[in-house]
């Protein structure tokens, strides 16, 4: 019977098994007994407790009367919020700055090239350094804050700008937003579907516009289209009303996408590189519009190249993003290190933050592979 | 990025541990490495702080001294291990260090839940508030809507919101991790207020460029009893760093000194607490696991409490207040040594 490959082969793996799970009872049943044998409390039952420390700033409801539980939530947000924008940012930017490395105008291509060589070759961390310093020095205190127009101002303590008074028709544009932007994709489904079948082409770029802009403004409108804003405004030690980006946040979502933009850069430049001049010369001598033959020949190809590597540079942006407990911005890392603290329960909260990143990271691979089995290579 | 090195092998440590290594008696371990491994502030000037020449001085710094000397003979017998609020446990349940003495503050929860119990009180502090002069505020009742600069994990943090919340307030908290960049930060206006320990808040004053434009606020709004500690379940060393503590205070209070203690002991004959103090009568010592001369050689290591006080709190300028003798109205009272 061993000398049965496929015999052999399942007894290898049931060996293989056999020794993980075994490591990792080992690991566990240790884990507990030090624990038990220092007399430290074990357990997760800290999750309910109150928190009784205030958070800097939060994208849902928090105060310090909160649960452990609710902090986590806290710091999840601000760090899925900070890595979004980032995600975003970075890739404007790298795309831009990719495509300026590749352009004939030789002072723009050495800028980029510039641009490229210094951001990536500088340690993040020390960039994080520098641009929480512009903020927090260089600017002005509150009481001397750069003002525009008595409606936004820059200050050591953030950007304060109005912000629309609370008002049904502002949540009413906020919920058809979401619902215009799944008309425009069923549009441009459709009229897809038409050109194929009978080569009739539709316009798609205004009513797509039409649908995503104009469906929120009419429902503002329709609700009686509130006008009033909250101004901020110096009352006591710092600004009241509108809203705020912070120093803390404006540093660390600037470092992130302008170092994670440079890798970016490099990688749109590569994808673009990577198809063949042929492609562009054949689409165009077919009739193809400059525009039709980056949108339909080039660009399709170039981001098959251009993505799987750029889902390592977001999930090292998003990973990047717990560098924020440097600079004091309450992400994730920074939530439950305090939460260590003030518990004692190390182990247990470094486990939610291996088990939170883990499926923030995951996540996001998916997704990119989802959209990269999209873009690949149809063969017919 | 030290902190988060210190946090995984912490961890690490955790798991990996055998089970048979359960830091058994600490005193053979110490006496087996030949030095106190002792976890200090990264550096609070009054508390623990290197110095030019890499010396750590402070009142925390020379207790660790003074508990070397007790066990080896020896005040230079330490290793320190910096460590910041946040990892300071985590270094002292793993087993990295023998003992804490890092101006922590005595609550009930780290006295129950954190696998190691406090040995006394070194420092009785309150929490205050630090303003730059020029805004004029008086006292805490006017900070509404001030940002605050708060380290994480610490009571300072828990008491801020309590305070806060009492006097129905509001605040933005700044919360900075590593004590230097937190001071930078109230320095350079990030923050209205930086809030810590009275003695804190006393030695980031010292480090302005003028310490005049900055003014300590009236109230103490909390109680913060500073004191070492040690792992739960070793009894016997326990017993060492909470008998040194009190040996320490009781040495001043029978005006024991650095400088007199061999005078003072040839001359004890007609004292009875003073032969028991400096073990002429009794077995203080060697019932702690030790020999006789513990207290002498601690005291000639690093003087008593008040000369520790003086050499290290007196310069930041902050009168005995709470942390004097019984006799003078203060709170330190060694229970009777016999």
């Amino acid at each position: 019977m061993l000398s049965n490959e496929r015999v052999r082969g399942i007894i290898y793996q049931l060996l293989l098994l056999a020794a993980v799970v075994g490591v990792g009872w080992y690991l566990i049943s240790n884990t507990l007994h030090n624990l038990a044998t220092r007399q430290i409390h074990v357990g997760f039952d800290f999750l309910g407790r109150e928190a009784g420390f205030e958070i800097a700033e939060s994208q849902i409801a928090y105060s310090a009367a909160d649960t452990y539980a609710r902090a986590f939530a806290v710091g999840l947000a601000n760090t899925l919020y900070v890595a979004a924008l980032g995600i975003l940012l970075a890739t404007v930017i790298g795309t831009l700055v990719g495509i300026a490395r590749l352009s004939s105008n030789w002072l723009l291509s050495r800028l980029a090239s510039a641009y490229v060589e210094t951001m990536r070759n500088i340690p993040l961390l020390l960039q994080l350094f520098v641009w929480y310093g512009i903020f927090t020095e260089l600017m002005p205190p509150v009481r001397q804050a750069i003002a525009f127009g008595d409606a936004v101002f820059i200050t050591q303590r953030g950007l304060y700008y109005p912000w629309p008074q609370p008002h049904v028709a502002w949540q009413a544009a906020g919920w058809a937003l979401p619902v215009g932007i799944a008309l425009a994709g069923l549009w441009r489904r459709y009229a897809r579907g038409l050109q194929a079948r009978t080569g009739r082409q539709l316009p798609t770029a205004l009513p797509a516009a039409l649908l995503v802009f104009g469906l929120p403004l009419a429902a503002w409108a329709a609700l009686g289209a509130p006008t009033a804003l909250s101004l901020p405004e110096l009352r006591g030690f710092n600004f009241r009303g509108g809203r705020a980006l912070s120093p803390e946040f404006l540093a660390l979502l600037l470092g992130l996408s302008t170092y994670t933009a440079a890798f970016i850069a490099e990688i749109v430049r590569a994808g673009i590189l990577a198809i063949d001049r042929g492609q562009s010369e054949a689409a165009l001598s077919l009739g193809l519009s400059r525009s039709q033959e980056l949108r339909l020949v080039t660009l399709p190809q170039a981001l098959r190249v251009i993505i799987p590597p750029m889902t390592s540079q977001y999930l090292n942006l998003t990973k990047n993003s717990s560098l924020a407990v440097a600079i004091g911005y309450p992400d994730l890392v920074a939530v439950a290190n305090t939460t260590m603290n003030q518990t004692g329960q190390a182990i247990e909260a470094i486990a939610i933050l291996m088990a939170i990143y883990l499926a923030i990271s995951l996540l996001i691979s998916l997704f990119m592979n989802w959209y990269n089995h999209r873009v690949r290579l149809v063969e017919r | 990025m030290t902190r988060h090195l210190l946090m995984g092998l912490a961890t690490s440590a955790a798991l990996m541990a055998p089970m048979l290594a359960q830091a058994g008696p600490t005193l053979d371990t110490i006496k087996e490495r030949g030095s106190l491994r002792c976890a200090v502030n990264t550096g609070l000037l009054g508390f623990s702080a290197p110095d030019s020449t890499g010396r750590w001085n402070g009142i925390d710094a020379d207790f660790c001294r003074a508990v070397a000397a007790a066990i080896l003979g020896d005040p230079a017998k330490v290793q320190y291990v910096a460590t910041n609020a946040q990892n300071r446990f985590t270094v002292l349940q793993s087993g990295e260090v023998d003992m804490l003495s890092r101006n922590t503050t005595w609550t009930s929860s780290r006295d129950t839940t954190l696998g190691s119990v406090f040995t006394g009180v070194l420092f009785y502090d309150g929490q205050g508030f630090m303003v730059p002069k020029s805004l004029g505020v008086k006292n805490a009742r006017e900070l509404d809507g001030a940002a605050v600069c708060v380290q994480p994990g610490t009571t300072t943090e828990l008491n801020l919101s309590d305070y806060f919340r009492t006097h129905k307030m509001s605040f933005k908290p700044v919360v900075i991790a590593e004590l230097n960049q937190i001071e930078q930060a109230f320095f350079a206006g990030r923050c209205d207020v930086y809030t810590t320990d009275i003695s804190g808040l006393a030695a980031t004053r010292l480090k302005a460029s003028n310490k005049d434009d900055y003014v300590i606020l009236p109230e103490a709004i909390s109680k913060e009893p500073l004191g070492p500690m040690v792992r739960r379940g070793d009894w016997e060393f326990f017993n060492i760093v909470k008998w040194t503590l009190f040996g320490l205070i009781e040495a001043e209070e029978l005006g024991v000194t650095a400088a007199n203690v061999d005078a003072k002991k040839a001359d004890a004959s007609n004292n009875p607490p003073l032969q028991r103090l400096l073990g002429l009568t009794g077995d203080a010592g060697k019932s702690m696991g030790l020999d006789n001369d513990w207290l002498v050689r601690a005291v000639k290591g690093v003087g008593n409490y008040g000369e520790m006080y003086e050499r290290n709190i007196g310069p930041l300028g902050i009168p005995r207040g709470l942390n004097a003798q019984w006799r003078d109205g203060g709170l330190m009272y060694a229970p009777p040594i016999r």
